[in-house]
């Protein structure tokens, strides 16, 4: 859980706080749920003519590389090319149900816009996502909640598989090794809507070794809201 | 000193052994302080009336309780949840848990859906308490909805605030949907087991399965799925 400080930004600001619109932020995430996994989480904040994704538009491959796998290296660079400031990955790694992790930023002027974006577990392209928020420039605690989108990049099968861009099946890493079933014949879950959507959830089984599906019905399906974003302006 | 409050001069005699540079008489008068109380005021009540509505399809909702508390929380979201809680969580029963603040009042009998109920409750002179509120969805093993210390502050006498709560596992007992361990009226299971099996923390409800979904050793059907949200409260301050 290490903030990432925008050091030298910082640095600039103070001198020119007067005329500055920057703020002083602090990002915390929180898994809602009983028994999913986000993957490392990216918050962004940005000018409002960036968008890491949109509900209704086809997903960036920066956007299915981080839905698809929990990367969040393409996330980094489409922030870093737009001048964002970045809170990267502040649980170091997966954040279990119910836990928080959280980050500050100082905000370079103009980027006015939060947004935030971790992959949710087990699922093969599901997220949880904020888009384009817009920082309250007053000073105070403000909370939003998170649903679950689903990226439309790949179909739901709900099998083990791979994390890569393109390729079937979800991710497994050591948490949930344990906790998913194997040898499903495949949930025929592939997308109507190829565009980024309202996650319909996991349909999961009660088999552990067959069923349609390696994800636990009783503990891998979610009801929205998933997450809870609080950010403290100062 | 008329600057100190809640202070009455009074008038004493006091004994020759007082102080000796004063005259020839055998009785003196001095002022001395003394602390008086103050006249008790009458407390002035502070009442709220909370409606709940049941916002689902085939969940009973138990009694609810509501608490008012002046710090602290009864229960979090990632927390332990308490015994008490567990118990409404799992069996629907708040005895426990309306002991746990400065006022509470408990709901007469459940709400079936579509329906709602009113409670109220008056604390005196407190008017920023904080108010938590805990039901159980009666056909599920541990799942309930409410409200976790609202500042009731931000109600002067007349004004309303309604929300819509969604549904929580205590995570004490595992979602098996057994006509064992579901005690609402689908099955009429046990209650509370003071075993916890589950996750042990308090979190967002994933939603029943059924059988008719996939979960062969479910006691519940389809009537039973909830979405959030699954209570509407409101709340208005009286007086």
């Amino acid at each position: 859980m290490k903030p990432i400080n925008i050091l030298s930004a910082a640095a600039v600001l103070a001198l020119t706080s007067q005329q500055s619109l920057a703020a002083d932020i602090t990002v915390e995430v929180q898994n809602l749920t009983h028994g999913l996994y986000f993957t490392p989480i990216a918050a962004v904040v940005h000018a409002p003519d960036v968008s890491l994704f949109e509900v209704g538009e086809a997903a960036s491959t920066e956007l299915q590389m981080m839905a698809e796998g929990g990367s969040i290296d393409g996330i980094t660079t489409v922030a870093n090319a737009a001048s964002a400031d970045m809170i990267s990955n502040p649980a170091g790694g997966l954040l279990a149900p119910t836990m928080k992790a959280s980050g500050d930023l100082m905000t370079t002027d103009g980027n006015l816009m939060l947004s935030v974006v971790a992959m949710v577990l087990p699922s093969n392209d599901g997220f949880m996502g904020l888009d384009n928020w817009e920082l309250p420039t007053e000073a105070g605690t403000y909370t939003v909640y998170l649903n679950a989108y689903d990226a439309g990049t790949e179909a739901n099968d709900e099998l083990r598989g791979s994390g890569a861009p393109g390729m079937p099946g979800m991710p497994v890493p050591p948490p949930l090794d344990p906790l998913l079933g194997t040898g499903g014949s495949g949930v025929a879950g592939a997308d109507s809507n190829a565009t980024v959507h309202i996650h319909r959830g996991n349909i999961g089984d009660d088999s552990l070794t067959d069923g349609k599906s390696d994800v636990n019905n009783t503990v891998h399906r979610w009801l929205n809201p998933v997450a809870k974003v609080t950010v403290t302006v100062r | 000193m008329p600057s100190i409050k809640n202070y009455q001069k009074a008038l004493l005699i006091a004994l020759p052994l007082a102080l000796s540079a004063c005259g020839d008489d055998d009785t003196r008068e001095v002022i001395v302080e003394v602390e008086v109380p103050a006249p008790v005021p009458t407390p002035v009540d502070v009442s709220y009336e909370v409606t709940v509505t049941n916002l689902t399809n085939g969940q009973p909702v138990s009694p609810p309780a509501i608490v008012l508390h002046t710090e602290g929380t009864l229960w979090a979201l990632g927390e332990v949840p308490s015994v008490a809680l567990e118990r409404i969580a799992e069996e629907g029963t708040s005895d426990e848990f309306l002991t746990l603040g400065t006022v509470s009042a408990g709901g007469d009998g459940p709400i079936t859906p579509g329906n709602n109920q009113t409670i109220s409750v008056t604390i005196q002179d407190i008017t920023n308490a904080k108010l938590t509120i805990a039901a159980m969805l009666g056909n599920t093993n541990d799942t309930f909805s409410g409200l976790s210390a609202w500042d009731l502050s931000q109600l002067e006498v007349g004004d309303s605030w309604t929300t819509n709560s969604p549904a929580y596992d205590a995570g004490t007992e595992k979602n098996t949907e057994s006509a064992e361990t579901v005690p609402g009226p689908a099955t009429g299971g046990e209650g509370f087991n003071p075993t916890r099996d589950d996750t042990g923390f308090i979190s967002m409800h994933p939603g029943v399965v059924s059988a008719d979904d996939g979960l062969s050793t479910s006691a519940l059907t389809v009537d039973h799925k909830f979405d959030n949200p699954v209570i509407r409260i409101k709340i208005t301050r009286t007086e």
